[in-house]
């Protein structure tokens, strides 16, 4: 992108604003973004050179009033095209050598101890995991990534039906997650912070609330939290919630979800078993809290037209005690 | 019925025109018939032509309402006005309507148009199979409009990925619209391409050896023959999407051993070419735009066409650069960042020739030069973006946000519309008698420069700021309200200078001041006819002997010889452009229409039962039959 004469005010302006952010692609958090950034920024202002140098001609061209046909004057201007030519190709090599500099970088192998996360695109949620060496220490979560700062992350990206594209911009660039193939991306977190990130490729009606967070901590922190998950979902500890569990597991929602320990084993939508550990629902879309929580279970398609969860129709008491026992799921 | 004239006899002939008899003559000879019937028989290229042009111009309209609506719906954060479902089917018909309906339609009109009168020949060599071509596109859109209108619009995209677009996930009829369109759009090109590269290659002028085409002619020849090589990937991508979709082959599914990647694959082969398709006629039009309004000969011919030719070739090496995301070899992804800088050189050279064209010439400042000066400017930003697109480490970033929607912009709009509406103002007085209204025009630059970049320059930040692409909404926290809700003002400015063109182009037709054989001044072949240009194209068919002959001489040597009481053309060598013989056309005939119409009942009949297509093959069988009987005895 480039900044024009007229309008560049504003421009700027916006343009400062979009710089820094949970959510920018200028204000890097990993080694492998800052590469970007640094590459962003030398081929912007090379480009920003070009254009005004172009612009700067054309204008000379078209205002000169001398009219010249002399062969003197067709062999200046062969010169000047040989010259003008010559040296963008220099530029585009120099160019070259940088993208494939920084491209290499970018993808060297995350070695051995990497922390491995397994993500699954569905229509239109991220399924987590964090294997373990034991399958009963698995990790399964949704649309929330936890990840330690300092130590290389290895992402195994791949689709339960179709293709999705993995993109938090503050980490990394996009990595599609295409059904029938494995692709993986690598990046070391250099500072601590939540950074959001969103389906860059369109994959269908909620293709534009697919969102994600990724949690960036210190690894104390990091580790006390992957503890809490590996654990079974807390029993309920009043009558309402006991109450909840049942309605839970009396409705439909039984088909579609698991909560771990919970008695509730469905695959085809976000495991619940610490939903209420998790900032938002519905795909980072709604924040967790217990009133949304309650929308979401009635109507979620008002909410997501064209998702894939079916509307619940359930007494106020029975919504009511639901809720608290979701709420109750840390 | 042709025979030897390589001695046809050249003499100097002041006349161009032939005199009375032999005019009245050869208008008898080519006349179109008349009454409805003979609309719908026309085989004429400047008829034909010009109902490219109109209609594209029809499917503009709908494709810039469909914008406007998502524009309307992307205003504000969480807007009501589209559901998801809508806007889907909206944005999909946007892009398959400017592209397949529009940007390679408008271009594919003007050159059939224009080639033949620019190489000095009456008609182009098939001229009934130059009818289907037409009918087909035609068909195909209002096929195509008809399912949108009957909530049947396709829905997965203008790209059509797998397994989205597949059965599984997009059931119903919708994703075959978009699969048959293909059919009918990319036989179109198919057919005009073959028509003139022949006229390009057989039926130039004598004299007009290869180092003498006009530039747009080059540029022309060169778009055609990426034609070519560029629509049958997408056919068979079509092809195979439409045989897993209706019977269950497994081309594209991941689990029966097909692969999702090769839709990406063979559909970006075409797909980036495709660029290049609708841009380089573009180039065409800005070489010739420049020389007329610098009166002097663009400077480097032979750099420019060995660009084009590059371009060409360099073209079919870029399409993985719309994949990097999907995790190729990094070695391999550099090759294609190679070849996508590299493109940037021949498209360089030809913008340094053009301003040492325009250096020192004190060009008249007429609208159609504004609007190569404002594809100048849009251009370049487009090119630049294209670079930092082509890097792989920065693409991935950019890849599907709005940044690419704002490169793509630049380079179509710019690189394409710009010196469209520029061209149309120069050759409006060639095909109509008519000049276009001069204030109107300036008026319509400058609405449609400051709407377009106030529509389209934000969307690069909005790309930084991470907003996808194809998303129906976006929550209030992400903060890309005000940028788009300033991109939906540009989109009514765009909308008010396209309906200027249209006031303008309606007013002139009724009233524009006449335009005689040669308006401009210009140099090459077109303008040696009157404006309109008889049926016949030229009362007699020019010589030339230079690149730019109405400059170079001042009465230019005619062939004498051909027949004039027949539809005869002078065939010459491909090389140097001598004589070789004659050959006669068909004329008109309603048989192109009934075949296409037959055809397309099998096609589209496929969609919802398979048994439809060899029955509209066995239709087309006896219109096919008549048209050989026929061909034979002109």
């Amino acid at each position: 992108m480039r900044r024009t004469g007229r309008g560049s005010c504003a421009a700027l302006f916006l343009f400062a604003a979009g710089c820094r952010g949970v959510y920018s692609t200028l204000d890097p958090a990993t080694r492998e973004a800052a590469r970007i950034t640094t590459l962003h920024w030398v081929m912007y202002w090379m480009c920003a050179a070009f254009f005004f140098a172009m612009m700067t001609v054309l204008a000379v061209a078209v205002s000169r009033q001398r009219r010249s046909e002399t062969p003197e004057g067709d062999r200046r201007r062969s010169v000047s095209v040989a010259v003008a030519a010559g040296s963008s190709s220099v530029l585009l090599l120099v160019l070259l050598a940088a993208i494939v500099v920084t491209g290499h970088a970018n993808v060297a192998p995350a070695g051995a101890k990497a922390l491995e996360i397994e993500v699954i695109g569905h229509q239109w949620w991220w399924e987590v995991r964090y294997p373990a060496r034991s399958s009963a220490h698995d990790v399964t979560t949704a649309n929330e990534i936890h990840v330690p700062v300092g130590r290389a992350v290895r992402l195994q990206l791949s689709s339960g039906d179709v293709i999705h594209s993995f993109w938090v911009p503050n980490l990394h660039g996009k990595k599609d997650l295409i059904p029938g193939r494995r692709t993986s991306q690598v990046f070391h977190v250099e500072k601590e912070g939540t950074f959001r990130g969103q389906c860059a490729e369109f994959c269908g009606y909620q293709h534009a609330h697919m969102g994600l967070i990724v949690f960036a901590e210190s690894p104390r922190l990091f580790e006390a939290w992957l503890d809490r998950q590996r654990r079974l979902a807390s029993e309920p500890a009043g009558g309402a919630e006991r109450h909840g569990r049942e309605v839970f597991l009396s409705s439909p929602c039984v088909l579609c979800h698991t909560i771990r320990g919970g008695g509730a084993f469905g695959h085809k939508a976000p495991d619940l078993t610490h939903l209420a550990s998790r900032t938002t629902i519905a795909s980072a879309t709604l924040p967790n809290t217990p009133g949304h929580l309650a929308g979401w279970v009635t109507d979620p398609q008002s909410i997501k037209p064209g998702n894939r969860m079916p509307p619940n129709i359930l007494a106020a008491n029975d919504l009511d005690d639901l809720v608290s026992y979701l709420r109750s799921l840390r | 019925m042709s025979s030897t004239a390589r001695s046809l006899p050249v003499e100097q002939e002041p006349d161009l025109g032939g005199t009375e008899k032999e005019r009245s003559e050869l208008a008898r000879a080519w006349r179109e018939r008349s009454g409805f019937l003979g609309l719908l028989a026309s085989a004429d290229h400047k008829t034909i032509g010009k109902r490219y042009i109109v209609t594209a111009f029809g499917f503009f309209v709908l494709g810039g309402l469909e914008a406007l609506a998502m524009r309307l719906q992307l205003a504000r954060p969480e807007n009501r006005f589209l559901n998801p479902d809508l806007y889907d089917q909206i944005f999909t018909m946007h892009g398959t309507t400017m592209m397949f309906f529009f940007a390679v339609p408008v271009m594919l009109g003007i050159r059939l148009y224009f080639v033949p009168l620019m190489v000095g020949t009456r008609n182009v060599p098939f001229p009934r199979l130059n009818a289907v071509g037409y009918w087909f596109y035609l068909i195909g859109g209002v096929y195509l409009y008809s399912s949108f209108f009957a909530n049947g619009g396709p829905d997965a995209g203008w790209f059509d990925y797998v397994p989205l677009a597949g059965s599984e996930f997009s059931s119903g009829h919708r994703v075959d619209a978009w699969v048959q369109i293909i059919n009918f759009t990319e036989v179109s090109a198919l057919i005009v391409a073959s028509s003139l590269i022949v006229t390009v290659f057989k039926q130039r002028a004598p004299g007009m050896s290869l180092n003498r085409i006009p530039l747009f002619v080059w540029s022309i020849l060169v778009t055609m023959i990426m034609v070519i090589f560029a629509m049958p990937a997408v056919i068979f991508a079509a092809g195979s999407l439409n045989s897993d979709r209706t019977i269950g082959t497994h081309f594209f599914n991941a689990a029966e051993g097909g692969d999702a990647l090769l839709w990406q694959h063979s559909f970006w082969f075409f797909g980036h070419p495709e660029v290049y398709i609708i841009f380089l006629p573009a180039l065409g039009m800005v070489a010739t735009i420049l020389s007329a309004s610098c009166r002097r000969e663009v400077f480097g011919y032979t750099a420019i066409v060995l660009s084009l030719v590059s371009t060409g070739f360099l073209g079919f090496g870029l399409w993985v650069h719309h994949m990097f995301a999907t995790g190729l070899p990094q070695m391999g992804q550099s090759f294609f960042t190679a070849a996508s800088l590299m493109i940037a050189i021949p498209t360089g050279v030809q913008l340094f020739c053009w301003i040492a064209t325009i250096w020192g010439s004190r060009p008249r400042l007429e609208p159609h030069l504004l609007f190569v000066l404002g594809f100048f400017f849009i251009f370049v930003i487009g090119g630049l973006t294209g670079l930092m697109l082509a890097s792989v480490p920065l693409d991935l970033q950019v890849h599907d946000t709005f940044f690419v929607v704002g490169h793509l912009h630049y380079v179509l709009i710019g690189g394409a519309v710009f010196p469209l509406l520029g061209a149309l103002y120069y050759w409006f007085p060639k095909m109509t008698g008519r000049f276009l209204g001069r204030r109107l025009a300036f008026f319509t630059f400058g609405f449609l420069f400051l709407g377009f970049n106030l529509t389209f320059f934000p969307m690069h930040e909005l790309g930084f700021m991470g907003m996808p692409r194809r998303v129906y909404t976006y929550l209030p926290e992400k903060g890309w309200g005000p940028l788009n809700l300033l991109s939906t003002i540009g989109a009514g400015l765009i909308a008010v200078a396209i309906l200027l063109f249209f006031v303008n182009v309606v007013r002139s037709l009724r009233r524009g001041a006449r335009a005689g054989m040669n308006p401009w001044g210009a140099e090459t072949l077109e303008w040696a006819t009157e404006s309109p240009p008889p049926v016949y194209n030229f009362g007699r068919l020019p010589v030339v002997s230079s690149r730019s002959p109405l400059w170079e001489e001042k009465e230019l040597p005619v062939v004498t010889g051909l027949r004039t009481d027949r539809r005869e053309l002078l065939v010459t060598h491909a090389l140097d452009g001598t004589p070789s013989h004659r050959e006669e056309v068909p004329g008109p005939s309603a048989l192109p229409l009934i075949i296409s119409i037959t055809m397309s009942i099998g096609l589209i009949g496929s969609v919802f039962a398979v048994l439809w297509l060899p029955a509209g093959a066995l239709a087309s069988i006896p219109p096919a039959l008549a048209w050989y009987w026929t061909e034979d005895e002109p």
